[in-house]
């Protein structure tokens, strides 16, 4: 059946999704590098990576898990503390005597370097958390996010961590942007370079997705017992699964920390898991296209189209009531409760990007026949 | 040593008796609905802030504590007929993922109302008075918490065992489908078992935050976490068991938040460690261990899974 299929919709998606990068770069030459723009596209990129690492476990494996914030967390600070330059350790470290680690990594390494201490800490939960079933294993998962959090603020390890301080002036997505000698930037990348990170690695977990590991994950989410009685080793998989999904948010955070410039590990509570969760769910359990775009709205909904929303507006003299701060957060809310509710298949449903050119397609042949 | 133990060890006794009321609605609704109530801490930080607007209003006390556990009632009530029955048949997962979603949507809702402020909660006399135990100076609310909860639990227990609805409440959570065959107005009892638990979490609020007297719309997330974990370790679906969970979760939280100043005042140490940062991850620990030693917690039943 895989022969037959037409390649036309495949060919039409890589083509727009080029088409998107080239218009990421064509718009951050062109437009101010302030534009509200650019914040949604950065932080959207890092959110739609650490969305789709996590409906691969969620959509394809089954594995309800609850530990992303952990996981993004460890690789946040893995990414900080290896690469903030060693001139500026004294400064950040200043209560722990200029910290432990004295060197510093290229980014591209101390990233993949986030993402397998990620998977290195999945491993090691993985071993007993992943016989359990379903809620239990949420909760575990869970749990286990908090204990980290605990750990990286302990100030018995802030010679490596910095206890509760921040980490920062390690690189962020701005020093991507090219600067001649003066200071002056020649060439904007900050957007584009995200982009391309969260883009490689949603390959990657694409790749892994459409092969037998692929497949034999699909099955386990199917049907756990049909799945073994078919011989696939449900434990080897499910570790599988688990520990590429932790490495894939590890990079996640590593990014996150970029965007931010900054990493405390106050904010990776399950606060964050939960929304992560509802982007997942919003874009279609079991759609890499769905969560992608879900990630980019959710973002642009929170910081900048709701907006309005926060603020008083006035309608000729009539002042539109409830609106204020934090209005925009209930809007945002219940609009998730109704999708979570009545439109459960989310956006996509389980359905990927070739899949809607090729129905139209579809429908194309058939009108000329 | 023991005047040095004894203030945690106090506190801790309280805390876990308010973990327990919060935990008992956890493990009522697993037991009959298999759903983690991931939206049960926020319903008892929202009776916390109803608590706050209504003492403001300027009702008197007696009126105000009534009306507050009617309002949280009412909450629960409400929670379970938007967001959980339109769900009845899906698959588990959905009605958890809605669980998280109500939780999200409280937790905005307060955060719109009170601008994100800390709110103060309001004294409320009798409970807040300052009384004087062995060398510990305390809140009175300590010293009645366990007492309230154990008298709560016996009319819980009476309320299961010797009632109809207690009986149906059985039923249910022996085997959903064939109680509905039997007659049981699956619906009600299920409402009602929210009604109880929003109850309790509203006792529990009234108590708790007598004790730490702000909330702020996040203040529900970890006395939920911990009271879920309690109901866990105790055995899920089993009222002693979440009980007896919620006092161990809560003595051994508060000691371990002390134990710096325990080991300094013992001469074992010379520097503190920082160990109350793990006081939190205690708990999670503890759920991770249990979970791996006996699932079925201290008191839970063994199940059987069907395929």
């Amino acid at each position: 059946m895989n022969q037959k299929k037409s390649k036309t919709p495949m060919i039409v998606t890589l083509v727009l999704i080029a088409a998107i990068y080239i218009a990421v770069f064509v718009a951050e030459q062109m437009l101010p590098a302030t534009s509200m723009l650019f914040t949604v596209l950065k932080k959207g990129a890092v959110y739609a990576l650490v969305a789709v690492s996590m409906n691969l476990l969620n959509g394809f494996t089954g594995i309800f898990s609850l530990g992303q914030a952990g996981f993004m967390l460890i690789g946040a600070y893995v990414y900080g503390i290896f690469t903030i330059p060693v001139a500026d350790r004294a400064q950040v470290y200043q209560y722990f005597d200029g910290g432990a680690i004295q060197f510093t990594l290229p980014i591209v390494i101390a990233m993949i370097l986030s993402g397998l201490i990620a998977a290195f800490f999945a491993f090691l939960i993985g071993l007993p958390v992943l016989r359990l079933k379903s809620d239990y294993l949420a909760i575990a998962t869970l749990g286990f996010a908090e204990i980290i959090r605990a750990v990286f603020q302990w100030n018995g390890l802030g010679r490596i961590t910095n206890g509760s301080n921040m980490l920062r002036l390690f690189p962020g997505f701005n020093d991507f942007n090219i600067r001649n000698t003066d200071g002056q930037v020649t060439l904007y990348l900050s957007t584009l370079i995200p982009f391309i990170m969260a883009g490689i690695c949603i390959l990657l977990i694409v790749l892994l997705i459409n092969s037998t590991y692929g497949r034999a994950l699909k099955a386990i989410r199917d049907d756990e017992v049909a799945a073994e009685a078919m011989g696939i080793n449900l434990a080897h998989h499910k570790r599988l699964a688990f520990c590429i999904s932790s490495f894939f948010a590890g990079v996640g955070g590593a990014m996150l920390a970029m965007y931010q410039n900054s990493i405390q590990a106050k904010p990776f509570t399950s606060a964050m898991t939960y929304e992560i969760l509802l982007i997942v769910v919003i874009g279609g359990i079991g759609s890499i296209t769905g969560s992608v775009f879900s990630s980019f709205l959710f973002v642009a909904c929170s910081e900048w189209w709701l907006r309005f929303l926060d603020e008083k507006q006035m309608i000729g003299n009539f002042e539109v009531p409830l609106l204020r701060n934090g209005f925009r957060l209930v809007v945002f809310s219940l609009i998730i409760m109704i999708v979570v509710l009545f439109f459960r298949r989310g956006i996509m449903g389980d359905k990927e990007l070739p899949d809607l050119f090729s129905r139209r397609a579809g429908k194309k042949e058939r009108a000329v026949k | 040593m023991w005047d040095t133990v004894f203030p945690y060890l106090l506190s801790g006794i309280s805390v876990g008796g308010q973990y327990a009321l919060i935990a008992i609605g956890y493990t009522m609704v697993y037991g009959i609905l298999r759903l983690i109530n991931f939206a049960h801490g926020d319903v008892f930080m929202v009776a916390g802030i109803i608590m706050v607007y209504i003492a403001a209003s300027g009702l008197p006390l007696w009126l105000c504590i009534p009306l507050v556990l009617l309002i949280t009632v009412t909450v629960g009530f409400l929670i379970e007929r938007a967001a959980y029955k339109p769900l009845r048949s899906a698959p588990r997962m959905s009605v958890m993922i809605s669980a998280i979603g109500v939780s999200y949507t409280l937790q905005n809702l307060v955060l719109y109302i009170t601008g994100g402020l800390n709110k103060q909660y309001p004294t409320i006399p009798l409970i807040s008075d300052t009384v004087q135990i062995g060398t510990a100076k305390t809140k009175m609310v300590t010293v009645i918490t366990p007492f309230l909860v154990i008298i709560l639990v016996i009319a819980l227990v009476l309320l299961i065992n010797k009632t109809k609805i207690g009986m149906a409440m059985r039923a249910v959570s022996k085997d959903f489908e064939t109680s509905q065959l039997m007659g049981i107005k699956i619906n009600n009892v299920i409402s009602s078992t929210f009604i109880i638990g929003s109850f309790l979490a509203g006792v529990g609020s009234i108590l708790f935050f007598t004790n730490y007297p702000t909330v702020i719309q996040t203040s529900g997330a970890m006395p939920g976490l911990k009271a879920f974990v309690a109901a866990v370790f105790g055995g899920i679906g089993s009222i002693p068991g979440a009980v007896i969970g919620a006092f161990i979760i809560g003595i051994m939280e508060n000691i371990i938040k002390g134990l710096d100043v325990i080991l300094f005042k013992m001469g074992l140490t010379s520097a503190p460690l920082g160990i109350a940062t793990f006081s939190d991850a205690f708990s999670f620990a503890l759920l991770i261990i249990i979970l791996l030693v006996k699932p079925t917690g201290l008191f839970g039943e063994k199940v059987t899974d069907k395929v």
